[in-house]
């Protein structure tokens, strides 16, 4: 499989769906 | 004693846009502008005078960034590395920073010494270098979407996410 790190838009969707992941993780924490 | 936080808040703004500037110089910008340089022989340019200057900039900002960042937390320094008292959103901000300034100083920093030939390094040592400060560089370029998204929202409008 390709390193999503070595496209700059696989960088920058990677980047969107960890802050998506850590909302909800941090969401999670306070509930 | 207001002001500290508020001088600590303009400096930590202000370093942090440039060492994620710089960042997104080397990602947007340079990797590809080396490659294109490479091709028709001019990459010296931006290996010998542009990038020692962009990495001087880069390292140090990334450490301002930090330590003024530690500053503005004060008393709140360990309930927002603990994720505790209301501090989750933020906290979770810092830690992000926190990892991008260990992968500066610990992978990309020393890496990049030996690919501009300021540490003595074999070509094998040299591919072995670009490869991680590369990879660590892109990381970081990752890392910083939710890094900004919690430092600008996870405490000043921790409220409207519901953090």
């Amino acid at each position: 499989m390709k390193n999503p790190l070595d496209s700059l838009w696989g960088t920058i969707i990677s980047g969107l769906v960890l802050t998506v992941i850590l909302y909800f993780v941090v969401k999670s924490l306070l509930g | 004693m207001d002001y500290v936080p508020a001088l600590a808040r303009w400096i930590h703004f202000m370093a942090g846009v440039m060492w994620i500037g710089l960042l997104y110089y080397f990602n947007f910008v340079q990797v590809a502008a080396v490659k294109a340089a490479t091709a028709d022989g001019t990459a010296a340019g931006i290996t010998k005078h542009v990038a020692p200057r962009a990495l001087l900039f880069f390292r140090w900002a990334a450490v301002v960034t930090w330590l003024a960042g530690a500053a503005l937390l004060s008393d709140k320094f360990v309930d927002a590395f603990t994720l505790r008292h209301g501090m989750a959103g933020i906290g979770v901000g810092a830690w992000l920073g926190t990892i991008m300034l260990f992968n500066v100083w610990v992978l990309i920093w020393p890496n990049q010494q030996k690919i501009l030939g300021l540490k003595p390094a074999t070509d094998e040592e040299k591919n072995k270098a670009r490869r991680v400060a590369f990879l660590a560089s892109r990381l970081n370029t990752m890392a910083s979407i939710p890094m900004l998204f919690f430092m600008a929202g996870g405490w000043s409008h921790r409220a409207i996410f519901g953090l």
